[in-house]
């Protein structure tokens, strides 16, 4: 029984010196295996006493645990560094680029557009289109700008033929939507607008957004709340909003908007046209047949490149319709 | 309009500074654009009066002149051919500086000792006249600091007015509004009738009534019109924008800024007979005061004596029939033109005067006599003359009705949003000139002035009170009531669904001109004539597309002339077609793609999109959509003809995808394979909702092969004769292999395909299968003349 101990310091050593897990596993069925030297020691017990048995039988159960223990902590050990290594041979550059497919982007215009919408959608405005090419009717005679009106100079229209051009604004949209259906009435009108002019500061088409609201009581101070509402959301702070007397043919009192935009050198604030409104002209009721007496709405409408020049510090109106893709990238 | 602060002061002069003053017009609704100083910034100048002028012994164009500065006489070399002896200038003495800061030194020219500078108009940035020096009026008080003088602490404001404020396009109307801001009385000039000394009338037809309710006549004999108007006088107008001529016109121009009616000047002598005013004589020509002849049209009216037209009314007076020095007898005229009547006229001739864009947007039908009768008093001053009596020509029934507004108390409450006390109107509206006729029981009647033409209906009044109590006094509420939300259809999908798919495809949005070139537009879509804009701004922006690949193609061109090789656009928006004479406007979608499939890096490596990339960027459109479309060979005439694929729905055409035609695209001059698109967005935006059926619990069975066929036959057809004989249990058919090769035999590919096929209720047996794959083989065979691989 000697021996015993002895068996157990070789087979420690073996295991400590094992550097493959096949080399354990030998060292394992050389030990502790059917045939293996310290489970053969079991074969001595037969030579002794009834009294020294259970002792001797323990020590060898003993020296056989110990072994394994050895054994598993090494495997453990080995197969820890096995796995290390392939993991090891694993590695990749993951600062390298990723594979498939760049992303594009939005034109600014829509983008910008978006949000414009989402925020009237929110307010319970639905989504109106129209046609560009409009007939005179529609995009001067029905919004109170007949033929001979002064306003029409401010609009240098596209024709096709007398009657028919390219509509210059998103109002006769408002004509249309009312025309259509009955009121109350809460609708915008996104879309490409016209005017035959070309310049540092003017494209010939451009998108703007219309709004109409019309309902049975409803006031300028209404208006006023939903401009200032949209301002803020639009541009994400509270910025001074101003109303400022202004004249359209088609809205009575009108006003244009003037919002906060930096400071004039002596603290003053320096203010910046956003928007136009006022409330819906009773000629305007009058042509989709509405009783003027009985509702009342306001209108407004933007100008969405400005917009987006404004909340994007883009510089140049004319980007918008170059489509350069330096210039589209910076939106995505 | 432009006008001098100071003038405006000499009417109603409240306690606020210029900026203050500014700010509160604008917000009142006349906008100031702009303010300028009437005059550049210097110091240093003086009156100064030259007393003897002698020839520099050295210089031909120089002279040397004695002038006094009030304190002491000095030598002063000047070349202004003006300069003479007793002339009164303004004069800048050594140390003084002139605007951009250029400072007055001791010199000698030419030999010559100089202290100081007689000054021209321009040097000292009163105008850009600098043909010599600017001549004061003989009782100048030299030495007198000309700043002073001139009372130069003044600056031009320029106002931009809505149309509808002609009221506002005088010094009197502006007047107006500041007094009703300031709570001030505004007071002009005393204006009284000037007694005629002869009794010479002119004698005035009014043959187009309609067109001129009023003309007033008056003769001024005997002026002097070599006298120049005062340099007050000059000053005023040239702050407002206006350059002085002559006495005749200045005083015109003066009354018409000062009260709004223009006004108008005859030489009497170059007047045949009388006045006539009359609608023109198709064909009649006329030479205008700027010297451009223009033939006239029957629309036009005209004022003409017994044998021509001498101007066109309310626009322009003609060269021949002008005052000049030599005029000694004078017609005033003043005169109310009918708004419409004159709508348009001056664009017509490519012209646009002060008169016609007050008569166009409407000048105070009552306010002829007056101004007449300044005109005659202030040109009496200068120039003398006899006045005659006025001739007054009017039809009052083409004037504009008297009119009078009723405003109800409640209606302002609901259309402001706020109740405004019955004093705070009242004293608005008449403060504003309107007369309050009458009060009635919920409100009051409101007399209108003839100078308020904007003034008809009750809102018109509503907008004078919030307007004048200021918007941003008025609430801020929320809007209440509320509608139904509309349904929004889940099997339509919106069209910000399909751009955000093209952005995660790589493609970048592009937003181009619904005009374009008609020569690109001939060559992508050749058979359809794009409808032309009457005036377009350019002839490569004129006719409106048929195509969205127009303006697609030129954006293409645009970035690769920007080294930009890779490029994936699209683009939704309308397209303009016509069917016999309507227009139709159509939402499409259209998109292009060159270059790399995918960004050049390591592991995308640098393969050209091609054909079945953008293809299967659309199928998967189409899946998103929930739609359900076929691809045919067909041929388009931009695009390539074996690369051409005419797009279906349940056999409706809905559009095109294909590789741009080599030939279209070198004459466009682009490079690379060009593949595109266009669909009609209606047709593909509507899909269905999904509706759930049970997961079959039982397996799925693949069976493969392989067939040779003819390169002609397509898979469409493969795949159709396959699903007719696959039975009812097939549930998918894939193409996993394409093989051309020699092998094969010329006109021959090999086609492999896998079926799938699954029972919703058992397990299909191998017999069942086996049968049906064999009827698939079979009818490939027959009729496709497939032959099997083995």
């Amino acid at each position: 029984m000697e021996n015993l101990d002895q068996l157990v310091q070789d087979g420690l050593a073996a295991v400590e010196s094992a550097d493959s897990l096949q080399a354990l596993d030998q060292i394992r069925v050389e030990y502790l295996g059917k045939k293996g030297v310290i489970t053969q020691q079991a074969k001595t017990l037969g030579k002794l006493s009834a009294e020294e048995r259970p002792a001797a039988g323990q020590k060898i159960n003993e020296a056989k645990g110990q072994v394994e223990q050895a054994i598993n902590a090494r495997r453990t050990d080995l197969e820890r560094a096995a796995i290390e290594q392939k993991l090891a041979s694993e590695s990749i550059d993951v600062t390298l680029p990723g594979r498939g497919q760049d992303l594009g982007g939005l034109h600014p215009v829509t983008r910008t557009l978006q949000r414009i919408e989402q925020f009237f959608s929110r307010a319970g405005y639905t989504v109106e289109q129209g046609p560009e090419i409009e007939d005179d009717y529609h995009n001067f005679e029905a919004l109170n700008i007949p033929g001979h009106h002064p306003a029409r100079a401010m609009h240098d229209t596209f024709y096709f033929n007398p009657g028919t051009l390219l509509r210059t604004h998103t109002s006769p949209v408002q004509i249309r939507t009312m025309e259509a259906g009955k009121p109350p009435f809460r609708m915008i009108c996104p879309g490409r607008v016209y005017r035959c002019d070309s310049d540092m500061t003017h494209t010939p088409m451009f998108h703007q957004v219309e709004g109409l609201l019309v309902e049975k009581d409803v006031s300028f101070a209404d208006l006023k709340s939903t401009v200032e509402e949209f301002l803020r959301v639009f541009f994400e702070r509270d910025l001074e909003v101003r109303f400022r007397p202004s004249y359209f043919p088609f809205t009575e009192p009108s006003a244009e908007v003037d919002i906060e935009w930096g400071r004039e050198e002596d603290g003053s604030i320096k203010w910046l046209e956003v928007m136009g409104c006022g409330m819906v002209h009773p000629k305007v009721f009058e042509h989709c047949g509405i009783d003027a007496e009985e509702y009342r709405g306001f209108a407004f409408g933007l100008g969405v490149e400005r917009l987006a020049m404004l909340r994007y510090g883009v510089n140049d109106l004319r980007m918008f319709f170059e489509n350069d893709l330096r210039f589209l990238r910076q939106f995505r | 309009m432009k006008f001098s602060e100071q003038w405006l002061r000499e009417w109603v002069n409240p306690a606020n500074d210029t900026q203050a003053l500014m700010d509160q017009i604008t917000m009142a609704g006349l906008e100031v654009d702009g303010f300028e100083p009437v005059a550049g910034k210097f110091s240093g100048i003086v009156v100064g009066e030259v007393t003897s002028v002698s020839p520099h012994p050295d210089a031909d164009k120089l002279r040397v002149c004695q002038v006094n500065d009030g304190s002491q006489t000095v030598q002063v070399v000047c070349g202004a051919p003006n300069v003479r002896e007793g002339l009164k200038v303004p004069f800048a003495v050594v140390g003084a500086v002139l605007p951009g800061d250029f400072r007055i030194r001791k010199a000698k020219l030419r030999g010559q000792p100089s202290e100081g500078m007689l000054c021209s108009e321009a040097e000292l940035g009163l105008s850009e006249n600098h043909d010599g020096l600017m001549e004061l009026p003989e009782d100048a008080p030299v030495g007198q600091e000309l700043s002073d003088f001139l009372k130069l602490n003044d600056v031009t404001i320029d106002v931009d007015l809505t149309p509808n404020r002609s009221d506002c396009l005088s010094i009197k109307g502006i007047a107006r509004e500041v007094g009703v801001l300031n709570s001030l009385v505004v007071e002009g000039p005393d204006i009284a009738p000037v007694e005629a000394v002869h009794s010479e009338v002119p004698e005035i037809a009014v043959r187009a009534p309609a067109g001129c309710p009023r003309y007033l006549g008056r003769i001024l004999r005997n002026v002097d019109l070599s006298v120049e108007s005062p340099l007050w006088m000059q000053e005023k107008l040239r702050r407002s924008g206006i350059r002085s001529i002559d006495a005749a016109v200045d005083v015109t121009n003066y009354v018409m800024l000062e009260l709004g009616q223009p006004l108008h000047a005859f030489d009497r002598d170059e007047i045949e007979g009388g006045i006539v005013v009359r609608m023109a004589e198709p064909g009649e020509k006329l030479v205008l005061l700027d010297g451009q002849e223009v033939e006239l049209t029957g629309d036009t009216l005209v004022i003409a004596d017994h044998a021509k037209p001498i101007a066109i009314a309310g626009v322009m007076g003609g060269e021949h029939s002008g005052v000049s020095e030599k005029t000694r007898d004078l017609i005033l005229e003043a005169a109310y033109f009918d708004p419409i009547t004159l709508a348009g006229k001056a664009r017509h001739y490519g012209l646009h005067t002060d008169a016609s864009h007050r008569f166009e947007r409407g000048v105070d039908y009552e306010l002829a006599r007056d101004a007449m009768e300044r005109a005659t008093a202030l040109l009496m001053s200068i120039v003398g003359g006899e006045p005659g009596d006025i001739v007054e020509v009017v039809s009052k029934q083409d004037l504009p009705e008297d009119r009078t507004v009723d405003l109800r108390e409640q209606r302002v409450a609901d259309v402001l949003g706020l109740e405004i006390d019955r004093t705070t109107v009242e004293e608005i509206l008449t403060r504003l000139g309107l007369h309050i006729d009458k009060l009635l029981k919920n409100g009051w009647r409101v007399h209108v002035p003839s100078f308020r033409p904007d003034i008809s209906i009750e809102e018109d009044l509503i907008e004078e009170i919030g307007r004048i109590y200021g918007y941003n006094n008025l609430p801020v509420t929320e809007p209440t009531g509320s509608l139904g939300l509309r349904v929004q259809e889940e099997a339509v999908r919106p069209v910000s669904a399909i751009q955000n798919y093209f952005v995660a495809c790589g493609y970048q949005e592009a937003i181009t001109y619904s005009f374009v070139d008609p020569k690109v537009q001939g060559l992508v879509d050749p058979g359809r004539e794009g409808i032309a804009l009457a005036n377009p701004i350019s002839s490569d922006l004129s006719v409106m597309r048929t195509s969205l690949w127009s303006g697609l193609l030129k954006t293409v061109a645009h970035n690769q002339n920007r080294q930009q090789p890779r490029i994936r656009l699209f683009e939704t928006g309308l397209r303009f077609v016509t069917q016999g004479d309507q227009i139709d406007q159509q939402p499409m979608l259209a998109g292009v793609v060159v270059g790399n499939q995918l960004p050049e890096n390591w592991a995308n490596g640098r393969r050209n999109a091609d054909f079945f990339d953008v293809k299967g960027e659309l199928e998967s459109l189409f899946r998103l959509l929930g739609i359900d479309i076929q691809f045919l060979a067909s041929q388009h005439p931009a695009l390539h003809p074996g690369q051409t694929a005419e797009l279906l729905r349940d056999g409706e055409h809905v559009g095109w995808l294909g590789t741009l035609h080599p030939q279209v695209q070198k004459k466009l001059e682009l490079n690379g394979t060009i593949l595109m698109f266009e669909l009609f967005l209606n047709s593909i935006v509507s899909g269905y909702v999904p509706n759930f059926k049970d997961i079959s619990k039982f397996p799925e069975v693949r069976r493969d092969l392989a067939i040779i066929i003819g390169s002609d036959v397509g898979f469409a057809d493969v795949e159709r004769v396959a699903k007719k004989h696959a039975g009812e249990y097939l549930t998918a058919l894939r193409a996993f292999d394409v093989y051309e090769g020699e092998s094969l035999g010329e006109g021959n590919r090999s086609l492999a395909l896998s079926l799938f096929w699954q029972h919703p209720e058992r397990t299909l047996n191998e017999e069942e299968v086996h049968s049906l794959f064999n009827g698939v083989i079979e009818a490939l065979q027959e009729e496709l003349g497939a032959t099997l691989r083995s």
